[in-house]
């Protein structure tokens, strides 16, 4: 049957036509080969826009479509729709991106136009060659992993198990809880963080749907859309989780102190430790890089063994349950999963990269999470705000927006520090009688009961100051400002600069993607944005898919948010993922690698390159074969193939070279 | 041997001229040949550009012009002459529309420029091109024990062109203790001086300058460097009215890094220009020379 094409330019109101002389390039559509009828219109996706093309098909009885409009990310899936609606093979279709990659990057109206007529010129030589492809349907698995325990983690596990299906949460830390579990108080309603969250870890790590696996980390992850293959090492603890009853004896016998990483380093911890008093699993573990025995072991010697054997002088004795085993290994276990959750959460702002600030180098400046354990009566110094000396503070300052809101580190908002930092503002006036400062750029209290708690902070008597520090000195000028921190700002309401002598300096650091950012995104191959978290699929209409289908984001992995915000974009993935699961089967992508068996030599190059696992070796007829049902239709094969056998349907090399020709002449 | 288009700025051949005698002199001992822009003209410095920033540019443009010709990178070693050369540089190669206004001035002198040097400060030169570790391996005569206080100033770091930290410099730190000498914890190193605002606000001046000479006097410095014509002049030249006007006993001398290096190398005092310092480096050079130590020649303390 002869091609009969249609062409349809979309103005896509003034984002395309306001940059792309729109009817010149229909006008030049409907000059190309094989062209039946060329048309604008300003906006194709709306169902008049639908319904033209539908018209046309049935008109000018067309078999073959090209759209000229926005990225195929956006509405290839609405266009393949309509033209099917229509009578036609989705795939007899090819999309011309004009609006990302012509409209909105030049500014030049012709050489825009220009472009826009070669990528529809590359259209539509191209879509002559396509031929018609069934999409395949997979069955979907109903396990979900989440990765990552915060409380966006657990949130999320928490609702696709109650509504009965399998969750594996998983935690590198050797307890989920995240750092929501650090926090004292939460703003606005100042809820004790605790009191709300170690309910909902109890539930999750008690749940019969949920498998805990804390001190994991993933290490592979491999497969597509409903059935994803997840290795997970399982880290030695050391300690027999079913025989630990979480008692504590070892922890008052071993001889070791470290700073506590729970603690932010203020307070200490013994070698064999339990993360904190409300851990879920509520067992210890035995920290290999300070452990006497375990150090030793590996220089051959046996030492200490103290909460193994207990103190036979003073009659203290070890492990009863026989718990800890020395002899344990990493484990590795393989599971397979329907849709996947990264809930990986953030990093504070290391603010000792700001050299003025004084992090690090001077006494009494804190980060905001040394603050929340200062304060928090299960903290190090029992809840108490005291100096280095152990004095009360008389003055503190809180000095917003550090490490966010700048381009020297971050440029965006972080979202929570406005309003962490005046609940320690009330949490100071609580707990003693210092004078507060506050210095903001702009208070941002967006949220519900956000505003209302600005004004209770206000009436509080917390002093505002708008105005960046833009130093924390311990180099006094006056009498009075001996043996202080002095804060060196600029009062941008009055227009000077001023002075102010403080005891303690509490520092709202921003938050950032964690360390480990790029490879989890690897691991996972989900992209990250300009900010470095990880990217959603559409920031305002799919905000927590991905561009990898089946993978979903919750919390601040995707963007620093608070915890109500963490909280609901967790439930949303929850939601996601049971909506895949209960429709059961999924359609995937129908352009899968093709074996041409005359050609093929039975290498088998194909075989190892395949990420999927898709191609077999037919023994009998020396060939290798794809199994379409998990070819993803990646590509990588066709490259691999020396003897060009292998084509990739909907890619064929006459179809892209068909493209490029059309782009250039 | 490398080359450079070399731009000494007003500074070095008037106020600051131990800095222009101490740069030429060390520059064939660190293997460097700074050919001296011919007909050079003034930089047009901070004034020029806040009285009109265009105009002040087509300054600025005149010398980029002539050092196209060569092709080498423009080095100068004025903080002032940088920031204004490179700042003008900047804007030159980031606005097409103000290069073409630009260079329709530059052709009534029958020149144009480009875009296409760099515009660097001797600093930068010493310690990337040269580095610390060459010049270490040419010092005759190491500063052992001698305290030195980096003075950075504000223009070197200050607005940022990536050659170092603006709060925490390092660069000349690294510069002296390749000397052999120690380069003293100094947290005023990156302050303003006042700059040329001696001549018009000279009570504010005096009291900034005050401030950076106590940082140095309270850390034990024998002696402040500077790259800086300006610095120099301030803290040098003003020493005495600051301690007239506050009743302070300061003696530092401020030397020149230049000057500093030129005496690890083993060059003549003379030569380097050390005449010309107003606070006498006397002391210093009797510790370099015969390491006489003069102890708490300093006040660390304000007399009341």
């Amino acid at each position: 049957m002869e091609p009969r094409i249609g062409v349809f330019i979309c103005h896509c109101g003034s984002n395309i036509a306001g940059t792309v002389d729109v009817e010149d390039v229909a006008r030049f559509a409907r000059g190309l080969e094989s062209v039946v009828v060329a048309c604008d219109y300003r906006f194709m996706c709306s169902d008049p826009g639908q319904e033209l093309i539908k018209k046309d098909i049935k008109e000018f009885n067309l078999n073959r479509v090209v759209v000229a409009s926005c990225s195929p990310t956006m509405h290839e899936p609405t266009f393949r729709r309509a033209i099917q609606e229509a009578g036609l093979n989705p795939y007899f279709f090819e999309m011309a991106n004009i609006r990302e990659h012509v409209s909105w990057v030049t500014e030049d109206k012709e050489k825009a136009t220009e472009k826009a007529k070669a990528l529809v010129a590359a259209a539509v030589r191209r879509v002559y060659y396509h031929e018609p492809l069934e999409a395949r349907e997979v069955d979907i698995n109903p396990n979900t992993l989440v990765v990552g325990g915060g409380i966006a983690g657990i949130q999320a596990a928490l609702k696709i198990a109650d509504s009965g299906n399998k969750v594996y949460l998983v935690d590198k830390n050797p307890s989920i809880g995240g750092h929501m579990a650090q926090l004292d108080k939460t703003f606005p309603t100042l809820d004790c963080s605790a009191c709300i969250l170690t309910p909902k870890m109890t539930l999750a790590g008690s749940h019969p749907d949920i498998e805990l696996l804390t001190y994991s980390e993933i290490e592979e992850v491999s497969g597509y859309v409903g059935n994803f293959k997840v290795k997970i090492r399982k880290k030695a603890r050391y300690i027999d989780l079913g025989k630990c009853t979480g008692c504590g004896r070892c922890l008052e016998i071993c001889p070791v102190r470290v700073p506590d990483e729970f603690e932010q380093g203020l307070g200490k911890r013994t070698a064999i430790y339990k993360p904190f008093a409300q851990a879920v699993p509520n067992k210890v573990l035995i920290d290999p890089e300070n452990c006497l025995h375990l150090k030793g072991l590996a220089e051959g010697k046996d030492v200490c063994r103290l909460c193994q054997k207990g103190i036979e002088k003073k009659g203290i004795p070890g492990c009863e349950t026989g718990a800890i085993d020395f002899e344990q290994k990493d484990e590795i276990i393989e599971v397979e999963v329907g849709a996947i959750i990264v809930a990986t959460g953030f990093k504070l702002f290391d603010p000792g990269i700001i050299y003025q600030y004084g992090y690090g180098r001077l006494d009494n400046v804190y980060t905001s999470l040394e603050f929340e354990r200062l304060v928090n009566s299960a903290g190090p110094t029992g809840g108490h705000i005291v100096l280095k000396d152990g004095s009360e503070p008389q003055r503190i300052a809180l000095i917003h927006c550090v490490g966010s809101r700048d381009e020297q580190y971050h440029e965006y908002c972080s979202r929570v520090c406005c309003m962490y930092s005046m609940k320690f503002a009330h949490l100071i006036k609580e707990h003693t009688t210092a004078e507060v400062y506050e210095f903001y750029i702009d208070i941002r209290s967006f949220g519900k009961g956000y505003e209302e708690f600005y004004n209770r902070v206000l009436e509080e008597g917390t002093v505002f100051i708008r105005g960046k520090p833009a130093e924390v000195t311990n180099i006094a000028e006056t009498p009075e400002e001996e043996g202080k921190l002095v804060v060196q700002f600029e009062d941008t309401l009055i227009g000077e600069q001023r002075r102010l002598p403080v005891d303690m300096v509490v520092l709202s650091c921003g938050l950032e993607p964690r360390q480990d950012v790029e490879a989890v995104a690897r691991l996972f191959n989900i992209s990250r944005s300009a900010d470095g978290f990880f990217m959603e699929k559409h920031p305002k209409l799919d905000p927590v898919a991905t561009m990898t289908d089946g993978i979903f984001l919750a919390g601040c992995c995707q963007g620093p948010k608070d915890i109500p915000d963490t909280v609901a974009q967790a439930s949303a993935a929850a939601a996601e993922a049971l909506a895949m699961i209960s429709r059961g089967k999924v359609e995937i992508e129908a352009a899968t690698a093709v074996i041409n068996e005359k050609l093929c030599t039975g290498c088998q190059l194909c075989k190892a390159v395949c990420p999927y696992s898709a191609i077999s070796f037919d023994e009998d007829k020396k060939v290798c074969q794809v199994n379409e049902a998990l070819c993803k239709g990646c590509g990588a094969c066709v490259g691999g193939c020396p003897g060009d056998a292998i084509s990739l349907s909907h890619y064929t090399n006459e179809q892209l070279l068909a493209q490029m020709e059309g782009a250039l002449t | 041997m490398r080359y450079y288009s070399y731009f000494p700025g007003c500074s070095a051949e008037s106020t600051g001229l131990g800095l222009g005698l101490s740069t030429e002199a060390i520059a064939a001992p660190l293997d460097i040949e700074l050919v001296e822009l011919e007909d050079w003209n003034c930089c047009g410095s901070t004034p020029y550009g806040s009285l009109d920033d265009e105009e002040s540019i087509v300054v600025a443009a005149r010398n980029l012009a002539l050092a196209e010709k060569s092709g080498f990178d423009l080095v100068t070693p004025c903080s002032s002459c940088y920031v204004t050369l490179a700042g003008a540089n900047r804007h030159l190669q980031e606005r097409p529309k103000l290069m073409t206004q630009v260079n329709e001035a530059l052709a009534v002198a029958g020149l144009e420029y480009k875009g296409s040097i760099r515009v660097r400060h001797l600093v930068d030169v010493l310690y990337n091109d040269v580095t610390p570790e060459f010049i270490a391996g040419e010092v005759k005569n190491r500063l052992d024990g001698l305290k030195v206080a980096p003075y950075y100033g504000c223009q070197l770091v200050r607005p940022r062109y990536g050659l170092d930290d603006t709060e925490h410099p390092h660069t000349l730190d690294d510069l002296v203790e390749c000397l052999g000498a120690e380069a003293v914890n100094f947290p005023m190193k990156a302050r303003c001086c006042g700059g040329s605002l001696t001549i018009s606000e000279e009570k504010n001046v005096l009291e900034l300058t005050r401030k950076i000479l106590q940082s140095a006097a309270q850390n034990g410095s024998q002696c402040i460097v500077t790259p800086c014509p300006l610095c120099q002049t301030n803290l040098d030249a003003y020493q005495s009215r600051i301690n007239a006007r506050f009743r302070a006993d300061f003696k530092i001398p401020v030397l020149f890094i230049t000057q500093l290096i030129g005496l690890a190398l083993g060059l003549e005092a003379k030569s380097l220009g050390l005449d010309t310092n107003i606070v006498s480096p006397r002391e210093v050079l009797d510790y370099i020379y015969n390491r006489i130590n003069y102890v708490t020649t300093h006040p660390t303390e304000e007399r009341e």
